[in-house]
């Protein structure tokens, strides 16, 4: 483009004319973004991959994870078959029965763990343990996320009267020692829970065991308050955004503006705290089962587990140091999982 | 201050009571009854004794008598363990388990204090990673794990500690090592990460640049806004031992608060039930009033809403 020079009387004291000619094509290419935008997302991500402890930690969770859900699949062993003679054999040994077929020239999978004194297979159980112990976690982290991010977006974008009242709900549900309600709550759901899985058409609560639906509605009555509170303080802030107002112009309904707008906006929080509350809930669990509220026999916690290795320990150390082992690296390595999501997503949640 | 004060008590008692409501209509809630278990007994006589502890009245009733008798300071007697007052076990067995607690806080104060000073005064050194190790590591472990883990090499394995009971000063190794944990490694990382971040404020500059000598600055300036913290965590702290001691107290047969709760509710002891649950809350609900009010006066930084 040729370049066009404008007159300027020389007596004005007006603009310079020259500073409004069109841009060389220089100077628009110094105002090119060098970078493209990093979203959310990716920079999160970014931070998160360079944590080498978040990384670490996240290996030994897909690996718990295909050790839990995957594996007992294939397994030539489960975990409520009683084996006949096999009962209580060390690691990698093998009863009478079995060396003779192991003779006889047929292959019997190795005991990796041993076997308990009903005789069945230790390292399957341990698998089925973990599996129970983190769908517990799971699914109890989905109920807090669920009913916390619920009533603490609907208490901070109501505020006034509502959010008083909401928030003295979860001052006095904070303040209860949790417990001494949660065993209580277990044993009081435990024997109801156990009738209505023997009605028709409540089969599933059977498979599941009245105990572990107990544990999953002491969690969701209990151990959302925390959650609640955060979420709220978050939307407080969010609400007050410029999107909100423009939002709340164009007619949108309270309840879309919390779902559209102010939950998409805090979900880095509540990723990080959903994932935090993931070995609380394992803890809890193995706690009850530890009390005997757990889980119903055959099936197996890691709590129940430790439980069950306890009155053996001195001739079977083993039984007892394998799932005091798994619980604690399942609790160590979400707790370590977690810190990294929130240093990379939410670094501002770290005080 | 007085107002807020008188506000949190309110608010304390308010839930006292909604721990009291909710557990008496979620144990009566439960099928079966203190007596039904025992099948020695006819049913002629079960029922003369659901008429003498008044069980056979509406459950409305029952929870106002309740609640009258409670103001009155009475609990009530204990319904499996014959003749007793339910408030007389409570006074005896308290103790124990109040003095597992306490020993176990301090324990855990003064472990977890000058840990997580020593981290955050070497910080990134090997002490420092060395302390954040244990501090993960304590956080993880959960409290019957350690205990029987504990009670495994010690107790039986190298028969260092006695295993059973608190009748000699040994006894209360295991227990409370195994209580003050979990404990022990929080505050740890609590102060490590509140005095970095003390360490950074401008006043610190200020003391250093007047000359105070670092012995000074760490007691006067740098630990009193530190340990803030670690003082607001000391109620739910002693809320934790308290509920936590169930399972130590199970396995080192402690002869504690915690056992009575477990077995009452395996037995449908109603008033011991709610005797221990009333206690216990309280104690719990009056330790975090009175960390919340010591917070304000503490610091002063604070406004009080």
């Amino acid at each position: 483009m040729a370049e066009k020079k404008i007159q300027k009387n020389p007596l004005s004291l007006q603009l310079n004319a020259d500073d409004f000619n069109l841009a060389s094509g220089e100077e628009k290419q110094s105002l090119v973004v060098m970078r493209e935008s990093v979203s959310f997302w990716k920079d999160g991500f970014r931070r998160l991959g360079k944590n080498k402890i978040a990384m670490v930690s996240l290996f030994f969770i897909v690996l718990i994870m295909i050790f839990a859900y995957i594996v007992p699949v294939f397994y030539p062993y489960t975990y409520a078959q009683q084996i006949r003679g096999s009962e209580n054999l060390a690691p990698f040994t093998y009863s009478e029965k079995e060396q003779a077929r192991i003779d006889a020239g047929e292959s019997v999978f190795p005991h990796v763990c041993g076997t308990d004194k009903s005789g069945r297979d230790y390292a399957v159980r341990l698998m089925l343990g973990a599996r129970i112990s983190l769908t517990v976690g799971l699914l109890c982290s989905v109920l807090v996320l669920l009913i916390g991010a619920t009533f603490g977006a609907i208490s901070g974008f109501l505020g006034g009267w509502a959010d008083m009242i909401m928030m003295r709900i979860t001052d006095i549900l904070y303040t209860i020692p949790d417990i001494l309600l949660i065993i209580l709550l277990a044993v009081a759901f435990k024997e109801p829970l156990e009738v209505l899985a023997s009605k028709p058409g409540f089969g599933w609560l059977q498979t599941l065991g009245p105990n572990l639906v107990s544990i999953f509605i002491v969690f969701a009555l209990l151990y959302w308050v925390g959650m609640a509170r955060i979420v709220r303080s978050q939307v407080l802030t969010l609400k007050e955004a410029e999107y909100v107002t423009a939002a709340r112009a164009l007619g949108a309904s309270g309840g879309r503006i919390i779902k559209k707008h102010l939950l998409t906006n805090c979900i880095g929080t509540l990723i990080v705290t959903t994932t935090l509350q993931i070995p609380s809930a394992i803890f809890t669990e193995s706690y009850l089962s530890f009390l005997g509220l757990g889980v119903a026999s055959p099936m197996p916690s890691l709590g129940s587990l430790a439980t069950d290795a306890v009155k053996g320990m001195n001739t079977y150390p083993h039984l007892l140091l394998l799932p005091a082992l798994l619980i604690s690296v399942i609790i160590l390595v979400f707790n370590l999982f977690g810190d990294g999501l929130r240093d990379a997503f939410d670094p501002k949640l770290k005080n | 201050m007085v107002k807020y004060t008188v506000k949190r008590i309110g608010m304390g008692l308010f839930s006292i009571f909604i721990v009291a409501t909710l557990t008496f209509f979620l144990m009566n809630m439960v099928p079966g009854g203190p007596f039904v278990a025992e099948k020695s007994m006819s049913k002629a006589a079960q029922q003369a004794l659901a008429e003498k502890y008044g069980l056979d009245k509406p459950i409305l009733e029952r929870y106002g008598t309740y609640l009258t008798d409670l103001l009155h300071g009475d609990m009530g007697p204990s319904l499996k363990q014959r003749g007793r007052e339910v408030s007389d076990i409570i006074f005896s067995k308290f103790p124990v388990s109040a003095k597992l607690a306490g020993i176990a806080v301090l324990v855990a104060l003064c472990v977890g204090i000058p840990l997580g000073c020593l981290a955050a005064y070497n910080r990134g050194k090997w002490a420092d990673n060395l302390i954040i190790v244990f501090a993960t590591c304590g956080i993880a472990v959960p409290s019957f794990i350690s205990s029987v883990l504990l009670l495994y090499t010690f107790g039986m394995n190298l028969k260092l500690l006695p295993v059973v009971g608190l009748n000699e000063a040994a006894a209360y190794v295991m227990p409370v090592t195994a209580l003050a944990l979990y404990p022990a490694a929080y505050i740890t990382r609590l102060m490590r990460s509140s005095l970095l971040d003390v360490m950074g404020q401008d006043y610190m500059r200020t003391a250093r640049a007047k000359g105070v000598s670092n012995f000074k600055i760490l007691f006067k300036h740098a630990l009193r806004n530190a340990v803030l913290p670690v003082v607001t965590y000391v109620g739910p702290m002693l809320a934790g031992l308290m509920t936590g001691s169930f399972v130590v107290e199970k396995i080192f047969t402690v002869p504690g608060l915690g056992r009575e709760f477990v077995s009452a509710i395996t037995n449908r002891d109603y008033t011991m039930i709610m005797g221990t649950t009333i206690i216990l809350a309280t104690l719990v609900i009056a330790a975090n009033v009175i960390v919340d009010v010591l917070y304000k006066i503490i610091d002063p930084r604070i406004k009080l809403k």
